[in-house]
């Protein structure tokens, strides 16, 4: 059996009057069905993208997936029809936001907007949907669900919101929920418990999982791959165990050492990427990294690198992974 | 209580971070700040109240960070506004340098204000996009009328903007046409424009991506050696408090629980909540993190206008016994330089 997603050389630009910005620009990842797949990046780098193209969710214009192919159980996503997508999208394939302040509609009640998918989905009474809808809210942890199913959005905090997204994404029993910084707009203590719960239930379900982040911490415990984006393409995927202990291309190594941690003795320098991620709309032909790279080589601007192997799950896209960086151990 | 607390912390412990004197710079005493909530559009009356900040003593010593963490809603950025006075408090005194702000009228708060500076959270809302970004540098410098002549003010709009790693033709640019990163640099220009002796940073890096967090708060600590300057460094992000602070205040709901010495605060946490919020934060290593205890905090924060009675932080103590439902605990000092407002511990 394939993967349950497959996404192949996907190409999302958006016509700007300052010409096309290659937000994502041939990117190829597969998720199997339970599993957790991290997508790492900076704000810029195609990661949000890649995850609206996959649910169709890109605004027409600007935004136009030009080229690749989203396969999803054997289904083209990319380019089927609009009512095809509207039986996959809250259904088989849902969504979590991050701002649980705003992807909420405030004039509506929890219960109304939870039984919402429901209702469309699933052949379903409103009175079963309802039920269902206080049960979604006692498994995320709400308390007193049958209560807090007919208050709004502005009675609750930004943790419970985003517990009730998590419900809502859950509601039609899907077979991947895509998490767009699920934790970004939380507290710490609030976070924590929002991706154990996230943990447990994606387990307990056996749903698989998209994590959208550019906080490298947060999915190390979660992952089961990790793939790094950089200026609209995949620079680096592997187990997690290989993108945080034996990465192997520059940009996910300068990640990892410019970010102060709280395991290791205090650095007196923190060890920075120089230079400002590049302009979508002047991307030559080379490695996109390379004006920022400690790396680069002259072949570097000829040519973009090809993902390479470096292990059994673990592909790097720089000339120099097999070289310089080939013995690195973090 | 803050000249026992400076006595007692002379061992900072701090390799890296320079040079702390032992001169203190602000002293805050038993700071209040309650928002009133009111009802009624023609004759407003107070219902109810925020407390938003409700009795804080900490000192800042000439030369140190001090790093004040909590999550949304504690009254670290409050705390903060109060000592740019952007709020008069309700209640407590502000010493800056011998004078007590607070009591200070506008003319000798003008002295004041050239002394202490602010760099914001976001480097999008805070810069005029209307301005260009020399005149955004140059403001104070006019305002104030500390360099009155144009070509003078430009050459050293120029100095700033080199110092903070930005080229001088971004003088004639706007906001619009940089990055987060570079614009965040433009704030930290501004605010070194007066030659101020006091930073407050208030999630300075928080809106940055994670390669150009690292610039900016190499460029802050440089700055600090530099310029001599003291900072108070808000934030909610502890491993970058770890990176850069001195000492370390921790706060909840408005108090202040734990304050220590950063390496101390950070290996040897006391409070419940200290060490709740220590352990919530993810590490970037997988082996680690799968193996690793997660002792996670129940419950939400609960709302500062009806905190809970005694302990602040009792219905989501894990050590809680019967009196914190009553009694407020003391600030006290348990180790050297290290206080905490727990009972038991």
């Amino acid at each position: 059996m394939g993967a349950l997603l497959e996404i192949d050389n996907l190409q999302t630009h958006f016509h700007t009057s300052g010409g096309t910005v290659k937000a994502v620009d041939g990117v190829s990842y597969d998720v199997n069905a339970g599993e957790t797949v991290a997508v790492v990046g900076e704000s810029g780098s195609g990661k949000s993208v890649t995850a609206l193209s996959i649910l169709r969710l890109i605004p027409k214009p600007p935004g136009e997936i030009v080229g690749g192919e989203i396969r999803f159980q054997g289904k083209n996503l990319a380019f089927c029809s609009e009512d095809e997508i509207r039986s996959i999208r809250g259904k088989d394939i849902s969504m979590i936001f991050q701002e649980p302040m705003t992807s909420l509609n405030p004039v509506l009640s929890i219960g109304m907007q939870l039984t919402e998918p429901m209702l469309a989905h699933m052949d379903m009474s409103e009175a079963d949907a309802r039920e269902r809808a206080v049960k979604l809210l006692e498994m995320v942890g709400i308390n007193e669900p049958r209560r807090r199913v007919d208050q709004f959005p502005h009675h609750l905090s930004g943790g419970m919101r985003q517990r009730v997204m998590i419900a809502m994404s859950l509601a039609c029993e899907p077979k991947l929920i895509i998490a767009d910084e699920p934790t970004t707009a939380l507290d710490v203590t609030i976070q924590a418990q929002i991706l154990e719960l996230m943990k447990n239930l994606t387990r307990d379900l056996g749903v698989a999982m998209i994590i959208i982040t550019h906080n490298l911490g947060v999915v190390a415990r979660y992952a089961d791959r990790v793939n790094v984006m950089y200026a609209g393409r995949i620079v680096e995927t592997g187990t997690a165990t290989d993108i945080y202990h034996r990465p192997r291309h520059p940009y996910t190594l300068a990640l990892l050492k410019s970010v102060p941690r709280m395991d290791r003795p205090r650095q007196e320098k923190l060890d920075p990427v120089d230079g400002q991620p590049p302009d979508l709309t002047r991307l030559d032909g080379g490695c996109s990294f390379r004006p920022r790279c400690k790396f680069a080589v002259a072949k570097c601007a000829e040519s973009y690198p090809p993902l390479e192997q470096m292990g059994d799950l673990h592909f790097s896209a720089c000339f120099r992974s097999k070289e310089e960086l080939a013995e690195i151990e973090l | 209580m803050s000249e026992a607390q400076a006595s007692a912390g002379k061992d900072y412990g701090s390799q890296f971070r320079g040079e702390v004197s032992d001169e203190i710079l602000v002293t805050v005493k038993d700071l209040k700040m309650h928002f009133p909530i009111t009802e009624g559009v023609l004759i407003p009356r107070k219902v109810a109240e925020v407390k938003a900040v409700d009795g804080l003593d900490f000192y800042i010593r000439r030369g140190e960070t001090l790093g004040l963490v909590g999550e949304s809603g504690c009254g670290k950025t409050t705390t903060g506004r109060c000592i740019l006075r952007l709020e008069d408090p309700t209640g407590g005194q502000i010493i800056y340098d011998g004078k007590d702000i607070c009591q200070l009228n506008g003319k000798e708060m003008i002295d004041i204000r050239r002394k202490v500076q602010v760099i914001f959270q976001d480097p999008f809302s805070s810069l005029n996009p209307r301005m260009k970004i020399g005149d955004i540098i140059g403001e104070p410098l006019r305002v104030h009328g500390i360099i009155t002549d144009e070509a003078k003010r430009r050459e050293r709009i120029g100095y700033l903007l080199g110092r903070c790693g930005l080229h001088p033709d971004f003088a004639d640019r706007y906001p619009h046409e940089m990055s987060g990163g570079q614009r965040q640099r433009v704030g930290i220009a501004r605010a070194l424009a007066m030659e101020p002796e006091f930073i407050i940073c208030d999630e300075a890096v928080s809106a940055l991506d994670v390669s150009i967090q690292a610039q900016v708060i190499n460029l802050l600590e440089e700055l600090r050696e530099e310029f001599n300057l003291t900072y108070l460094f808000i934030s909610h992000d502890l491993s970058v408090v770890r990176h850069i602070c001195h000492r370390v205040a921790v706060m909840y709901l408005g108090h202040m629980v734990e304050l220590a010495d950063c390496d101390e605060l950070f290996d040897h946490p006391l409070h419940p909540y200290s060490q709740a919020l220590l352990n919530a934060v993810p590490i970037p290593d997988p082996e680690l993190e799968k193996t690793r205890e997660h002792q996670i905090i129940k419950g939400e924060i609960p709302s500062p206008i009806n905190p809970p009675s005694g302990c602040v932080f009792h219905p989501r103590c894990p050590l809680a016994v019967d009196s914190c439902k009553k009694n407020i605990p003391d600030f006290r000092e348990v180790r050297k330089g290290h206080w905490v407002a727990c009972t038991e511990v």
